[in-house]
């Protein structure tokens, strides 16, 4: 079976022919396994969320493809558009974009571009609600007078309704504070091990990616600089140190215990992870 | 798409066109609109033609940044050249029905085109050269002397200024919106005109909160630095006329006076 989701020497360029001209994404190859849970990671302008707009046809390579289930997904007009609501894109911030008169109607919207019949909309309204923290009482609501995190989940909702089998998230915790981004780790989790869907998200925060990535993904100068598993990434720490990139907390300590001699598993990344070795290591009595 | 509007753009650079004091290119575009349009034969409008010519290449702008600024205009100046092509007096070329082509049609056609094109290149001359701030603290200084009269120039030029610099951003903003509704299934393309308006109300909505969200902050940012208008402020970068000022705006005069000289003469 084709991959869920590949690119071939994806290229962009944005404003091309302009003084600002600036290569975005630089013959990029990547390819997506059915039900993987993959993070990207990088800095700032690396190309990432780019990158993901390419993924469900919003933004059109200037050369290179993107196949979704083994077909380009710019053959026709059609297939466009058909892939936009089988890959679903929550963007950065995404609660700016809400803009129903209640929180039942701004999730519905997706469901409703893609044709469905009201009571088809209104199981996918619950489910989506459900999926993502949004209760049954906020549901008739003005999404405008909910807080920053409800607005968040209600709007992660809103894509999630659309139940895309690949549903991407550009840095969906950014803003928030920790219980809230605690809840939307959460429900991405629990809708990513229910559905089976393969799901991507963008970070900045390592110890999210480090926690619930099965692959991690890395950008540096419109390029895939590294791509593994966390273990595998985080244990090249001195790479992503170059990249002005930085390890989780976790893996910041055992670093450091490491330079000091203490005997821990370059592998461990994870706090827990990090406390096995370390206990381990108190046993073998070297520290 | 929505980037590639480009009217009221700036381009950064560094050419003499780019260095001149803002005032010096509001006054010489207010000279060169003069000249233009008491231009009414070859020789003045080759003379305009030739001004324009030497800023445009001296400021190293590319005639495909002009085409792009001039392209949202080309219906506004096909309908002019028609209108002008059909509607004017003198002996008959062609005939159609009652559609009569004379000599002088054919002229003011042509004149009409190349008026409203240097017209419009010309401006975007103007802000494909100079910064936006630039350009509204030149506006604010040459309109000083209004202030006796009471007209509150500083905040004109604040306003303006405020404007200008959200334009960017909002067009940013939707170009983000619209990328959002669209990866919801939104289509902004097909269906009847009823259809796609409505289908514009997932942007604007978004769009007008955040608008007034920005300008929330805004006031309140410009608030706690104690902004109170222009009583007493100083500029960072004060305005300075230098030699190549005054050059540059004799050159503008002697245009416009040739202009109406010559067209007064009769040329």
């Amino acid at each position: 079976m084709a991959p869920i989701i590949e690119t071939r020497s994806l290229t962009h360029i944005y404003g091309a022919g302009t003084p600002f001209e600036h290569v975005a994404l630089d013959n990029v190859d990547f390819t997506a396994e059915r039900g993987e849970l993959i993070a990207f990671i990088g800095h700032t302008g690396s190309g990432k969320s780019t990158f993901v707009q390419h993924l469900n046809g919003l933004l059109k390579p200037a050369s290179g493809q993107v196949l979704f289930e083994g077909e380009d997904i710019w053959s026709s007009k059609e297939k466009t558009r058909a892939v936009r609501s089988r890959v679903g894109l929550v963007f950065q911030y995404p609660e700016y974009q809400l803009f129903e008169e209640t929180v039942r109607k701004d999730i519905a919207y997706g469901p409703k571009n893609m044709g469905l019949s009201a009571k088809e909309i209104e199981e996918r309204v619950i489910e989506a609600a459900e999926f993502s923290g949004v209760s049954e009482d906020m549901l008739d609501v003005s999404p405008f007078e909910l807080s920053g995190g409800q607005k968040r989940r209600v709007a992660i909702a809103g894509v999630m309704a659309m139940r895309p089998s690949v549903l991407i998230l550009d840095e969906p915790t950014a803003g928030l504070d920790p219980s809230g981004r605690e809840s939307v780790l959460e429900n991405i989790d629990r809708y990513h091990r229910s559905t089976g869907s393969t799901v991507m998200i963008i970070t900045h925060d390592m110890d999210t990616a480090a926690r619930i990535a099965d692959r991690l993904v890395v950008f540096n100068h419109s390029k895939i600089a590294m791509s593994g598993t966390p273990a595998e990434v985080f244990s090249q720490d001195e790479k992503l140190f170059s990249m002005g990139l930085a390890v989780p907390s976790a893996t910041k300590v055992a670093h450091e215990l490491r330079l000091r001699g203490v005997d821990i598993n370059a592998a461990a990344f994870t706090l827990e992870q990090v406390v096995e070795e370390l206990l381990r290591a108190k046993e073998a009595g070297k520290c | 798409m929505l980037k590639d509007i480009t009217l009221g753009q700036y381009f950064p650079g560094n050419t003499v066109v780019h260095r001149l004091d803002p005032r010096t290119k509001l006054i010489v575009l207010v000279l060169y609109i003069v000249a233009l349009f008491t231009a009414k034969s070859p020789v003045t409008y080759g003379l305009v033609f030739v001004f324009l010519a030497a800023a445009m290449i001296t400021a190293k702008i590319k005639l495909s940044a002009v085409f792009r600024g001039l392209k949202p205009l080309f219906i506004v100046i096909a309908i002019t050249a028609i209108l002008n092509l059909c509607y004017s007096s003198g002996n008959v070329l062609v005939q159609i029905w009652k559609i009569r082509i004379t000599d002088t049609g054919v002229k003011n056609a042509v004149y009409m085109i190349l008026r409203i094109t240097f017209l419009i290149t010309g401006t975007l001359l103007l802000t494909y050269t100079s910064s936006p701030i630039s350009l509204t603290d030149g506006l604010e200084s040459l309109l000083k002397p209004l202030k006796k009269i009471k007209v509150p120039v500083h905040e004109l030029a604040m306003m303006m200024s405020i404007a200008l610099r959200f334009i960017p951003t909002l067009i940013e903003e939707t170009d983000k919106i619209m990328s959002a509704q669209k990866a919801r299934g939104a289509d902004f393309e097909t269906g009847s005109i009823v259809k796609r308006a409505k289908a514009l109300i997932p942007i604007l909505v978004p769009l007008f909160v955040s608008a007034f969200r920005r300008a929330d902050e805004l006031a309140v940012a410009m608030e706690s630095r104690c902004y109170h208008g222009g009583e007493g402020r100083t500029k960072m970068y004060p305005l300075k006329m230098a030699a190549r000022d005054y050059i540059v705006i004799a050159l503008g005069v002697v245009l416009c006076a040739a202009c109406i000289t010559l067209g007064a003469l009769g040329i």
